[in-house]
């Protein structure tokens, strides 16, 4: 799917000025930094346990009515939430976004964090991943595009024939559904997760540390990178990390074979990268910012999925 | 000082009461339409915007109820979205104690509370019914009778994690956190609770901040403020420490003989004839959309069984008994020679709260301010902007002219628009 001369570059909040417990006029203010420097999506991290930090999808949806361009991807954990609340949750910010919100797949599994919800660890923890996420794609199918009809003749105001149970059951949990709000505009937003969780999520976007491999499988490949333009000290997180000059990040990405790139700043080098590393990618033509009212899927190339039970429903019912 | 009224806005999410085939509605469902009326209630020095709750689509007879407005955004992030484009109006989200998990809600109230500087409501509400409960990991595990027990500690642990670690081991709230987000210049959200029963008031004397009671009319009101007020002595609270805000609607007219009209005809479109057929249904268990709306009541006999809770709208004390309330509309609709439509609309509890002239309701609600039977209410819009801008732009002018409403925000978090202790 990738063109070698395209690049789609994201970038994580955490550390790049905006710290998850920042003021919230600070948090307004680098993520409207990010969208005019051309970002495609900007992330935000997090954690159920462990250090303060406003949760990811209150972050990304108080960014939602300032900006119109940059996608907004927070972190959902998956095991210590409602599957049917994530749901809701994640659909809520494709609405206010108007398509452009995207969920990175949360797997916390460490004490502290199950603790939070008083649960022990899951027998099997790649399964319920799997059963999660699979849920949530469900309840996001569960309102077809046109289900809300406003028929005056009949008074009906939704169509209940494209209003449908997800029927979910799996081996910890079921759930019944509909979800309580209309299908996300993109249908499904975008869904990234790690590498070692990419088979059972099946994502929109598999991140990986590892910016030398493609063999990948996911539809999209995004290398994680960290950026200090003023330290030579290596990563505390084990990641790859960029140390050089602007210039040389700008020669670094250009010949990377990635369908894109989520950089890790530090509070001072995202003024760099908007200034001078995205000005020059986007000189080269390597770097297509996102158009106002594309949704992050059309941004990205990304296909707008099927409705599972609209094609069902064409069906011998 | 006049005792100030506070007004809020419960926005609609279901139900019949929003003329959804109203040609003068807004996008009800889109992000913008929130946008202006949490705005719009700004201009009106409202105190507050409310959302709903509603966990599972409202169905009648295993379909989805097809006849209302349904399709609503999380709340929580919807008021973030909203916290982002406003910046005085309070934030209230309704979620309920059963199927959340403490450390988590208390988590995202914060947040909220924390990017709002400080505008965050929870209305605390609790969901009993296991059909609700199909949609989340341990669906019905809650006894009816215990959902304030758990409510009660769900909420003590919430506030307890608002401002150190909590542990707790009990058999209905489990949980061990520390807190994630940093005060609001608020402290915390401000707690309301919604709940009538014995254990709601009860819930409400020992933790709520306002109570967005169902005592609209004025003897009722009267009645609650003073129930609430002996369970407040008893818990040790000042008589002020709670606001009461009862659900409100309210029409406005020219005259008052335009205002009635207004009324009948809004009342006759929420109950439509359709509407009608729907609500028997319920009661009979079984299809009746071969009976005339405008002829006599089903002659077929009903369905064994309870009723059905899958509306999501008839509270537990209300599901049994039915044979009897069918008993006595037959008797009501023989002796008043009604048909199946003119039944319901007499039989169906919504009646418009308020209806007179911008002057006549100003009036009124002055009376409840002086007489501190309530101190404000928190009104349902029939029409999205339509009931708003009219309440905004014609009844706050006139309560300002009687000195019952503030001209200004004298604050910017809820807690001091409610002029809460």
């Amino acid at each position: 799917m990738s063109s070698p001369k395209t690049l789609h570059l994201a970038v994580e909040l955490d550390s790049a000025g905006a710290p998850p417990g920042a003021d919230p006029h600070v948090l307004a203010d680098v993520v409207a930094d990010a969208e005019r420097a051309g970002f495609t999506f900007a992330t935000f991290d997090d954690a159920p346990a462990g250090g303060f930090r406003v949760e990811a999808t209150v972050r990304a949806a108080y960014s939602a009515t300032s900006t119109s361009r940059i996608g907004l991807a927070p972190t959902s954990h998956v095991l210590t939430a409602e599957p049917f609340h994530l749901a809701a949750q994640l659909a809520s910010l494709d609405h206010a976004t108007h398509g452009r919100a995207a969920w990175i797949v949360g797997t916390a599994a460490t004490p502290e964090a199950l603790a939070t919800i008083g649960r022990a660890h899951p027998d099997d923890l790649r399964q319920e991943v799997a059963d999660v996420v699979e849920t949530i794609r469900r309840l996001w199918d569960s309102w077809e595009d046109d289900a809300v009809i406003k028929d005056l003749a009949t008074g009906r105001y939704l169509d209940p024939d494209k209003v449908h149970h997800v029927d979910f059951e799996g081996e910890t949990f079921s759930v019944k559904g509909p979800l309580i709000t209309p299908r996300p505009p993109q249908g499904s937003l975008v869904v990234l997760a790690a590498e070692e969780f990419a088979d059972v999520v099946r994502p929109d976007i598999v991140l990986t540390d590892d910016l030398r491999h493609r063999d990948q499988t996911a539809p999209l490949v995004f290398g994680e990178l960290e950026v200090r333009f003023d330290s030579t000290e290596p990563s505390p997180n084990g990641r790859t990390r960029y140390t050089g000059s602007p210039a040389g990040l700008v020669t670094l990405l250009d010949q990377l074979d990635l369908d894109g790139v989520r950089l890790h700043p530090g509070a001072n080098d995202l003024p760099v990268l908007s200034q001078e590393v995205l000005p020059e990618l986007h000189r080269r033509g390597l770097l297509t910012p996102p158009e106002p009212g594309a949704t992050l899927r059309s941004t990205l190339g990304l296909p707008r999925p099927e409705n599972r039970f609209a094609v069902s429903s064409k069906g011998i019912a | 000082m006049t005792a100030q009224l506070h007004l809020g806005v419960f926005y609609t999410g279901v139900g019949p009461q929003f003329l959804w085939d109203d040609p003068s509605n807004a996008d009800h469902t889109a992000i913008e339409t929130y946008v202006s009326v949490a705005q719009t209630l700004e201009r009106g020095l409202f105190d507050a915007f409310f959302l709903g709750e509603g966990l599972r689509v409202r169905e009648n007879r295993g379909q989805v109820h097809a006849l209302d407005v349904a399709g609503r955004p999380d709340a929580i992030t919807q008021l973030s979205a909203l916290a982002g484009a406003t910046t005085k109006i309070g934030l209230v989200a309704t979620q309920n104690t059963t199927y959340n998990y403490p450390a988590d809600l208390a988590r995202r109230l914060a947040s909220l509370d924390y990017v709002s500087g400080g505008r965050a409501g929870w209305n605390i509400v609790t969901t009993d019914n296991a059909w609700t409960g199909a949609n989340f990991r341990h669906g019905g595990w809650l006894a009816h009778e215990r959902r304030y027990e758990r409510a009660t500690q769900f909420v003590e642990a919430a506030k307890a994690l608002w401002t150190g670690p909590v542990e707790a081991d009990t058999d209905l709230v489990r949980l061990r956190a520390e807190p994630t987000v940093s005060p609001s210049p608020q402290g915390r959200p401000v707690l309301f609770q919604a709940g009538d029963s014995p254990g709601g008031r009860e819930l409400a004397a020992r933790h709520a901040d306002v109570v967005f009671s169902a005592n609209t009319a004025y003897d009722k009101a009267a009645a609650y403020a003073a129930d609430l007020r002996d369970r407040l002595a008893r818990h040790g609270r000042p008589a002020d420490a709670v606001r009461i805000l009862p659900g409100a609607s309210v029409v406005l007219g020219d005259t008052p003989t335009d205002a009635a009209e207004r009324a009948e005809e809004i009342r006759r479109r929420q109950i439509n004839p359709q509407r009608a057929i729907a609500f028997l249904e319920q009661y009979w268990g079984q299809d009746l959309s071969a009976f005339d709306p405008h002829g006599p009541l089903p002659d077929v006999e009903p369905a064994e069984g309870e009723l059905d809770p899958s509306r999501g709208t008839i509270s537990i004390e209300h599901r049994t008994g039915k044979l009897e309330r069918i008993q006595q509309w037959r008797e009501l609709a023989e002796a008043k020679n009604l048909s199946i439509h003119q039944l319901v609309q007499e039989v169906e509890p919504r009646h418009h709260s308020f209806v007179g002239t911008p002057a006549q309701v100003a009036d009124e609600w002055a009376r409840y301010a002086a007489d501190r039977v309530v101190d404000g209410f928190n009104l349902t819009p029939h029409l999205v902007p339509g009931t708003i801008d009219e309440v905004v732009d014609r009844l706050v002018p006139e309560l300002q002219d009687r000195g019952v409403y503030r001209t200004e925000y004298t604050g910017t978090t809820l807690r001091e628009h409610l002029e809460l202790p």
